[in-house]
């Protein structure tokens, strides 16, 4: 027990937290930015997917992960493109079409991908100390010897809070999401700027798939994000909608995640099934409490998440 | 495909023993995709067309998988099984559907389109197919149903599995001597009686070129989940281990042995393809080796129904070449080794021949007597060997 209360293993559990949490940092922010807007989008783990194999594909073609990531974030944009053409274009039911997506890429990514499993990536995102910082005992092994798209997701974050909270931008994005007619009115274009949201967030999830086919486990193989997607859907309502918390849901489950191994390692006995439940467990107590209008706004959810808007309806 | 934490292929009930409710328990509430996902992407069956060469009306089989077969683990293997099988006997014609659920509505209505389309030989590639296959085959006498991994048997029903425990006893001699730790970690996916047999029979390979060794064992609770196998594997990194072998469908544990610039043990695969670096070799299956015989059997119409537990003697299980890490003499050790299982002068029995302690280091058996198959496959396969670290949790 007293293994587990130490500095090292501590900074160990947290070392691996980080990168264990990215993928579902980068789909979690994207499915946040969608929200905001007013459009769910359960289609997140066959962006993931497809993102995946869409980034080992481009690196494969080109050598380089970079034009990889890329092609994981058009990817992930073109299957939300999708989403949006039949959510805001056509007003379909937005549930309906988020599942469909999300077996559509999880069968989709399978039928391109066939020959391409097992196939080594050339290029990966490998871990890079940042100079001096990498050095501060602790935090530096922590935060600071990672790859590249963890340094990326850091400045995502904050930047996305700023965004969402404090531009011109981010009033408007925030206000087609709570109210789509007043937003109208005011001459947004609320079809318009929701679609574009919807995109941004499939464009996100795209590059989380990336993170784990170019980044912790490189190479194609069918299904890979086991699941992350999900995860990833359910921890915007355990954030609140607020990317700073995004994060902190993202590497919290990085670290339970992690942490389970290393406290089986030390002789204490923590059931991996229990631990694995546990983000739906927290989403599902947060559902329980939004049921409340009062605690709805309290945390944050967007108004009008979930309904389609028609200007003839308005008022 | 999709599914929280893995789910999907977490259901691969395959261990003998295993509890047949595995699947829905870890599946729980978010399993609710998986039924429709088989829906949407349909059946996907891959039909050759029979060869002209052969002449004659060619012998149809069929194999129903568990996952896709883009899984790079236990469904993969069958499948590259079913094109050896293609490739060995020119006149057949194979069809496959991948993702059948293992509960007896689905599985029962895959095996039995594939009895009515007239195709002579089913096999059924998991442990969940067991009573589907034996109701099916009642309704087609004419048809030869083999189930893997599982224990009933009827006139038109046997069953087949492998002995992938002494490649792994041979992968545990090699990394026995490649640690300079002293310390090997093993990502365990459930702790089933196949999986317990595969961490012992590599304990004692261990033991045997390093008695100072042990091996760590960590339970993941998933066949499938690559972010999740490689997390198990970095916590056995930080723990000091320097070679880590597996029992999981993905090479995210030898990706991560790579990254720390130490080894490892992969399977199913020969999973040096994603891991050049660290992987010293990987046991394998040779599903053509047994698909082959079987319809050959048929054909000849001297098939019976049976039990078979093929070993390396037979070719179904086989180690991947050894990696150009491993320095000449371990090498030739390993080599010497290989081809006494090979030639039949040893065997899994003589792999669990005893001396051999258990955790707690009393004499579990004695020296001479050797476990027996019941002993080996069944229940009670709850105990770890001297060497190993780690609890065998209740399921």
């Amino acid at each position: 027990m007293d293994e587990v209360l130490s500095v090292a293993f501590l900074t160990s559990v947290l070392a691996a937290a980080i990168p264990a949490g990215t993928a579902i940092l980068y789909a979690c922010l994207g499915e946040l930015l969608c929200e905001r807007a007013g459009v769910l989008n359960l289609g997140v783990e066959g962006m993931m997917l497809m993102g995946a194999l869409g980034g080992v594909a481009a690196t494969l073609w080109s050598g380089s992960v970079w034009v990889g990531t890329l092609g994981a974030l058009l990817v992930g944009a073109g299957m939300a493109s999708i989403h949006a053409v039949l959510t805001v274009g056509l007003g379909a039911n937005q549930v309906v079409s988020g599942l469909a997506l999300t077996l559509f890429g999880g069968g989709f990514s399978a039928f391109l991908g066939q020959d391409l499993v097992g196939r080594p990536v050339p290029a990966t995102f490998g871990d890079l100390a940042v100079p001096v910082l990498a050095d501060i005992p602790e935090i530096g092994r922590i935060l600071f010897r990672q790859d590249a798209l963890v340094y990326v997701s850091y400045a995502l974050v904050p930047l996305l809070w700023l965004f969402i909270g404090r531009t011109r931008a981010g009033l408007r994005l925030r206000a087609v999401g709570e109210r789509p007619e007043a937003a109208d009115a005011m001459g947004v274009s609320v079809g318009r700027l929701r679609a574009l949201y919807v995109v941004l967030g499939g464009a996100l999830a795209g590059v989380g798939g990336a993170a784990i086919s170019l980044g912790t486990n490189p190479g194609w193989q069918e299904g890979m994000t086991a699941g992350r997607g999900r995860i990833a859907v359910a921890l915007v309502i355990f954030a609140g909608w607020n990317p700073l918390r995004a994060a902190l849901g993202a590497y919290l489950f990085g670290g339970v995640e992690a942490g389970q191994f290393r406290l089986q390692g030390a002789g204490v006995p923590v059931s991996s099934f229990f631990l694995n439940m546990l983000p739906y467990l927290f989403t599902i107590a947060v559902l329980v409490l939004a049921t409340r209008e009062a605690a709805r706004r309290r945390l944050g959810g967007p108004a009008a998440l979930g309904r389609p808007y028609a200007r003839e309806e308005r008022g | 495909m999709n599914g929280t934490a893995g789910d999907e292929r977490d259901g691969r009930r395959r261990a003998l023993g295993a509890r047949a409710t595995r699947r829905t328990v870890v599946r729980g509430a978010v399993g609710v995709g998986l039924g429709l996902s088989v829906v949407v992407r349909g059946p996907r069956v891959g039909a050759q067309e029979g060869s002209p060469a052969g002449g004659g009306e060619p012998i149809k089989v069929a194999f129903v998988y568990v996952s896709t077969i883009g899984d790079m683990g236990w469904t993969w293997a069958h499948d590259q099984g079913r094109q050896g099988l293609e490739r060995n006997l020119p006149n057949v014609e194979t069809s496959y559907q991948e993702a059948v659920p293992e509960n007896a509505a689905d599985a029962e209505r895959v095996i039995r389109d594939f009895a009515q389309q007239g195709n002579r030989v089913v096999f059924t590639t998991s442990f969940g197919y067991m009573d589907p296959t034996i109701n099916v085959a009642e309704d087609f006498p004419e048809t030869t149903f083999v189930h893997i991994s599982g224990f009933k048997t009827a006139e038109n029903v046997a069953t087949g599995f492998g002995k992938i425990e002494e490649p792994r006893y041979v992968s545990g001699l090699i990394a026995g001597r490649m640690t300079t730790a002293n310390r090997l970690g093993y990502v365990a996916a459930f702790p089933i009686p196949e999986v317990i047999r595969g961490i012992n029979a590599f304990a004692l390979g261990v033991r045997r070129a390093n008695p100072a060794a042990s091996v760590q064992v960590v339970w993941t609770n998933t066949w499938f989940n690559p972010q999740q196998e490689r997390a198990a594997a970095e916590a056995l990194l930080d723990g000091g281990a320097d070679v880590i072998a597996q029992h999981q469908d993905t090479a995210g544990p030898q990706q991560a042995a790579q990254e720390r610039g130490v080894y490892g043990v992969g399977y199913n695969a020969d999973m040096s393809v994603q891991a050049p670096e660290a992987v010293l070799t990987s046991p394998i299956w040779h599903w053509d080796v047994f698909y082959t015989q079987v319809v050959q059997q048929v054909l000849d119409g001297t098939w019976e129904s049976n039990q078979y537990w093929g070993g390396w003697k037979d070719g179904l299980v086989d180690l991947a070449p050894i990696g150009p890490m491993v320095p000449a003499e371990v090498r030739a050790e390993a080599e010497a080794e290989i081809a006494r299982f090979k030639s039949g002068e040893r065997d899994i029995f003589a792999i669990f021949t005893g001396p051999i302690n258990d955790q707690s280091g009393a004499e579990k058996v004695p020296a001479g007597a050797a476990l027996t198959a019941e002993q080996l496959l069944g229940a009670e396969m709850d105990w770890f060997v001297e060497g190993v670290e780690g609890d065998i949790p209740e399921m």
